[in-house]
């Protein structure tokens, strides 16, 4: 069949219009041809003959006339062992290989292979001739860094086929075929070690979808303590500029116990990728004493790369997150941000006029930002082993002001919501989580009655200091005025927590439930002091010792040390345990 | 290839329709009206109908001119010959030096690949305090100056390139005033500096459409010598007229306005620009200093706000001083680990202290009587306001740490002040200094 061609008949910044000629289909793949240039675009509306592309690239130069080549294929990524420590834009161009190729600047029209094909990998069988597979099932393996790499018969495979031929053990690229397998009508197909699949559908080669159960450790002590989210589960993270959304999403990139993390950089600046990038490969990941470049794939469309790139490349990084997730592991998506690629989605509802929604945001955005969304979760595997894939994603909304469609539309679907607050970031109050207005449906490492215990206090204490601006300290109860003084040292020493010092920037479960034990114990003590001033020394001489505490290595010399300084402290001063504290306390035990 | 046309359809705000074949999107055309002559630029093709936005705006010209389509986009002359001399914002002289035609480049040229861009790693100095200490300025950042109307931006601007160690500076001037545009030239002129100046103006009284090829000139000359091994500076004052500007060009041709009336790709738009910020592994680099005036000192209206979710950071400029909040050099923490170890540490503890001052001053506006801490806090505050914070301060970094050390230890104990011990040991003033 001849592949359907058209030609340019309009173009409106980066949508061009073009009269074809035969079939296309929605989000078809298309290349306008100008000069010696092939520019990748795709469908996004057909009406009759005439369909209306984006284009993935700069439009300069393009004129009516110019010829389009269609694809017959959909935008799709390429699968396979070698994606891992990758960097790639929005389409999956492998950007170092690029720059090797174009130098310091992006070269519109060259399109690279997202996976090595002169790479070999040491191939595994698990399949035998007579096998019935279907898709998502393994044909064998191939080590990749620290990952067993399953290579699976493709997820677009209909119905069982039977393996005809399977390679033996040894080194292969990922194009040579290693398997030949016949389907229930008698065609045989062959199959290789990788394969495409297209961005926008999920992938859902698993045998059931489980709800979220099981904590995903960020070491973000606000996080795991209070707002915790589960493997498989989703988050938002919403902030005004400059609140410590990045700054956020780069902790928990490092930290978060998983075993792989995809890092789509949508839209924001190039300059945060870089220290991620370089940094990375440096990094060890203390778990497996690897880099952390090794369980990472970054996928960068800033912004100021092409707008309809940034749309496709939250989904690129989706369908790599769920490919991983097929072999058992648990994968986290940071998405930075989200806010960047319903942008995307405006500014090309605005080319194509449709019918606006609020603040111009197509009707459609709700449903588009929940289907993506959707594609997180916690599945078992037809073999039986669960993985799962997190998505967190920041919102920038604009003018900081949370009542608007996309933070809206996000927080309807998400499991989490952390929302940084503009005053608190003022404040250097990092991470900057609103820890009263923030939720999570999921649970964490912590009893929720004691969290819940501790999160009151902060209510109380946060109503006192409201009461207190209005009738001063001096109309203040000791009794509100002690509340007060230990809602702002939980806040201080527990929820704020230094992303930059090397020991307070990550902190795992097991420190984190100690260390709240200890909290605990000051926020149910009943304390005998006399005056407002003695709670206030107090707690500055509590709080001083606490956070040198919190930059101590665990359990070492000097933990001990202040540990044993913050429990006397305690104890010289506590007089009886508040008796809803100690109910809690007892039923825990 | 330049093909002529006489007929213009449709003449709308700053935009012309004519029929045209073979045009290329993006591509200039010159339009010779009764008045004078115009570049004008292709912004869409739809079949045969080919709009134009007309640099100097479609006021005066006929439905009979003569459109000329040049077969290239805009383009601007990159030569040492561009040093010391000053044009508007279409590249044309304004200073009654020559044109400059030769080794003419393409402006709004592709980005920078990120997997080529390295990490800032050079602070620059600027001897403010509000800058050094608290909000460092890195080489190859793009920093906004927030501001409203009336504030001395300008001048802080001007201020920061004299002082800045920089090889070139480029001012691009979008709606600059007469006075702020003779401003900067004697400025510069006094300084020394007009030499490693390039000037691209466009004053208040130019033509809208020339605002919007300000930036994209400024940057696109400064990318080339920045490849050259140049470190420039790109001063870009004021970015709210460019805004504005794309505001207009989008209601004439009736898009659909997303906030306030800007296109809903205002973000787009400002990122293209600012990203240009880049520092070159093994050449040049490239600062941007921009100013934005924030309409009604909102900082949540559409152009401060795409600004800051676009640039690294932002300096607040309020009542003639630099804010420590809303202020950000998101860079800092590349650089303020290496000046001294008690940098980082110190402007925390100021901040928050500050912060806590604020608070005091509010409950004492109330009419609460003072606490001891709260009394502590109010000298603190007014220490921190007059040796600090005040835009006259001229201080290189360390001395402004030691006068940090030096106002603590004036107001506060060294537990009060919530730094670590280890700290506090080591840089407590021994004797409390006159301050
Ligand atoms: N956890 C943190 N600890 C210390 N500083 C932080 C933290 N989070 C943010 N910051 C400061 O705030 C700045 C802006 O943070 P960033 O994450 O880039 O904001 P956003 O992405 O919300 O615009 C950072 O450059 C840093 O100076
Ligand atoms: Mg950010």
């Amino acid at each position: 069949m001849a592949k359907t061609t058209g030609k340019v008949i309009g173009v409106n910044g980066n949508m061009v219009s073009v009269e074809v000629e035969g079939d296309v289909s929605l989000n078809e793949v298309g290349y306008i041809l100008v000069n010696d240039q092939k520019l990748k675009s795709e469908i996004i509306r057909i009406r009759g003959s005439r369909v209306e592309m984006q284009v993935f690239e700069m439009t300069r130069g393009i004129g009516i006339g110019d010829p389009v080549e269609f694809t017959d294929q959909l935008l799709a990524v390429e699968l396979g062992p070698g994606l891992l420590s990758q960097v790639y834009d929005g389409l999956q161009n492998p950007l170092p290989e690029l720059a090797q190729q174009c130098g310091f600047f992006l070269q519109r029209g060259i399109y690279l292979n997202a996976l090595d094909r002169k790479k070999t990998w040491d191939f595994a069988p698990t399949a035998k001739v007579g096998d019935v597979l279907s898709a998502g099932d393994s044909l064998g393996t191939v080590p990749e860094g620290i990952f067993t790499h399953r290579i699976m018969v493709p997820f677009d495979v209909q119905g069982s086929v039977t393996v005809e031929k399977i390679v033996s053990p040894g080194v292969y690229t990922v194009d040579s075929e290693v398997a030949v397998v016949k389907d229930s009508k008698g065609k045989s197909a062959a199959l290789t070690m990788m394969f495409e699949w297209p961005v926008k559908r999920a992938i859902t080669a698993y045998a059931e979808r489980l709800k979220p159960v099981d904590q995903m450790v960020t070491k973000v002590r606000i996080i795991d303590t209070f707002l915790p989210v589960a493997l498989g589960g989703t988050y938002c993270i919403p902030g005004p500029f400059g609140a410590g959304k990045t700054v956020l999403q780069q902790v928990t990139s490092r930290n978060a116990e998983v075993d792989i993390v995809i890092i789509a950089a949508c839209g924001e600046r190039a300059g945060e990728v870089v220290e991620t990038l370089k940094e990375f490969p440096e990094l060890l990941d203390p778990k497996t004493g690897r880099t952390l470049m090794e369980r990472t794939v970054i996928i960068c469309n800033t912004s100021s790369m092409p707008v309809a790139a940034r749309e496709a490349s939250v989904y690129t990084a989706v369908t790599i997150a769920e490919y991983y997730r097929q072999m058992g592991l648990n994968v986290l998506l940071l998405a930075d941000s989200t806010s960047r690629w319903a942008q995307a989605m405006r500014e090309m509802s605005g080319r194509l006029e449709e019918i606006p929604g609020e603040e111009a945001f197509p009707a459609y955005l709700e449903s588009v930002i929940a289907s993506f969304y959707e594609r997180a979760g916690l599945v078992r595997l037809k073999d039986g082993n669960n993985g799962s894939v997190t998505i967190g994603g920041t919102v920038s909304p604009a003018g900081g002001n949370f009542e608007e469609p996309v933070t809206q539309a996000t927080l309807k679907v998400v499991g989490a919501f952390h929302g940084l607050s503009r005053d608190r970031a003022d404040a250097r109050k990092y991470p900057s989580i609103h820890p009263l207005d923030s939720w999570s449906k999921y649970q964490g490492c912590i009893d929720t009655k004691q969290t819940d215990y501790a999160r009151n206090i902060l209510f109380r204490g946060n109503e006192i200091n409201q009461m207190m601006k209005v009738v001063g300290e001096e109309g203040t109860s000791l009794e509100d005025y002690v509340v007060y003084q230990k809602s702002e040292f939980l806040d201080r020493v527990y929820l704020q927590q230094d992303s930059f010092d090397p020991v307070d920037a990550s902190v795992d479960v097991e420190r984190q439930t100690y260390i709240f034990g200890i909290i605990f114990d000051i926020l149910g003590a009943q304390l005998n002091l006399s005056s407002q001033k003695e709670a206030r020394d107090f707690f500055s001489n509590l709080r001083q010792n606490f956070l040198d505490f919190n930059g101590a290595e665990w359990q070492s010399p000097k933990f001990k040390e202040l540990e044993k300084v913050i429990r006397d402290m305690i104890q010289e001063k506590k007089d009886g345990f508040d008796s809803v504290a100690q109910s809690l306390l007892a039923s825990a035990r | 290839m330049q093909k002529v046309y006489n007929r213009i359809e449709s003449i709308a705000g700053n935009v012309i329709t004519v029929s045209a074949t073979g045009v290329k999107y993006d591509d200039l055309a010159l339009v010779t009206a009764r008045h004078g002559e115009s570049l004008a630029q292709v912004i869409r093709l739809n079949g045969e109908k080919v709009s134009l936005q007309v640099f100097t705006g479609a006021r005066g010209i006929s439905t009979g001119d003569e459109v000329r389509f040049l077969g290239h986009s805009m383009q601007i002359s990159f030569t040492e010959n561009l040093l010391g001399r000053i044009f508007d914002g279409s590249g044309r002289p304004r200073d009654n030096g020559p044109t400059l035609e030769e080794n003419l480049v393409e402006i709004g040229g592709p980005s920078v690949n990120p997997a080529m861009r390295i990490i800032p790693r050079n602070m620059i100095r600027t001897g403010i305090p509000m800058i050094d200490v608290f909000n460092t300025l890195v080489e190859s950042q793009k920093l906004p100056i927030f501001s409203v109307s009336g504030e001395p931006y300008n001048q802080l601007l001007a201020r920061i390139a004299m002082q800045a160690e920089v090889d070139l500076i480029i001012l691009g001037g979008i709606g600059l005033k007469y006075d702020d545009y003779l401003f900067f030239k004697e400025t510069l002129e006094e300084g020394g500096a007009l030499s490693r100046t390039i000037f691209f103006v466009h004053t208040a009284s130019d033509p809208i459409v020339e605002a919007l090829l300000v930036p994209d000139i400024s940057l696109a000359v400064a990318e080339k010598f920045a490849l050259q091994g140049k470190r420039v500076l790109v001063l870009l004052t004021d970015m709210t007229n460019f805004a504005d500007a794309m505001k207009e060009i989008a209601i004439t041709m009736e898009q659909v306005p997303s906030n306030r009336g800007y296109p809903g790709d205002l973000y787009s738009q400002l990122a293209s620009r600012y990203e240009k910020a880049v520092d070159f592994e093994g050449t040049g680099s490239i600062t941007i200093l921009g100013v934005t005036t924030m309409p009604g000192d909102d900082v949540t209206h559409p152009i401060p706000d795409n600004t800051g979710y676009i640039t690294e950071g932002q300096y607040y400029l309020r009542n003639g001083r630099i804010e420590p909040f809303g202020s950000l050099s998101r860079l800092k923490q590349m650089v303020n680990k290496d000046t001294r170890k008690d940098h980082r540490s110190i402007m925390d503890a100021m901040i928050t202290l500050y912060a806590a001052f604020k608070e005091s001053m509010e409950k004492k506006s109330m009419g609460f009587r003072m606490t001891e801490w709260d009394d502590k806090l109010l000298k603190y505050g007014s220490l921190f306001e007059t040796k600090m914070m005040d835009l006259s301060v001229n201080i290189p970094l360390e001395q402004a740490l030691d006068l940090g050390w030096e106002i603590l230890a004036e107001c506060f104990e060294p537990q009060e002040t919530g730094l670590r011990s280890d700290l506090t040991q080591e840089f407590w003033p021994k004797v409390k200094a006159e301050v």
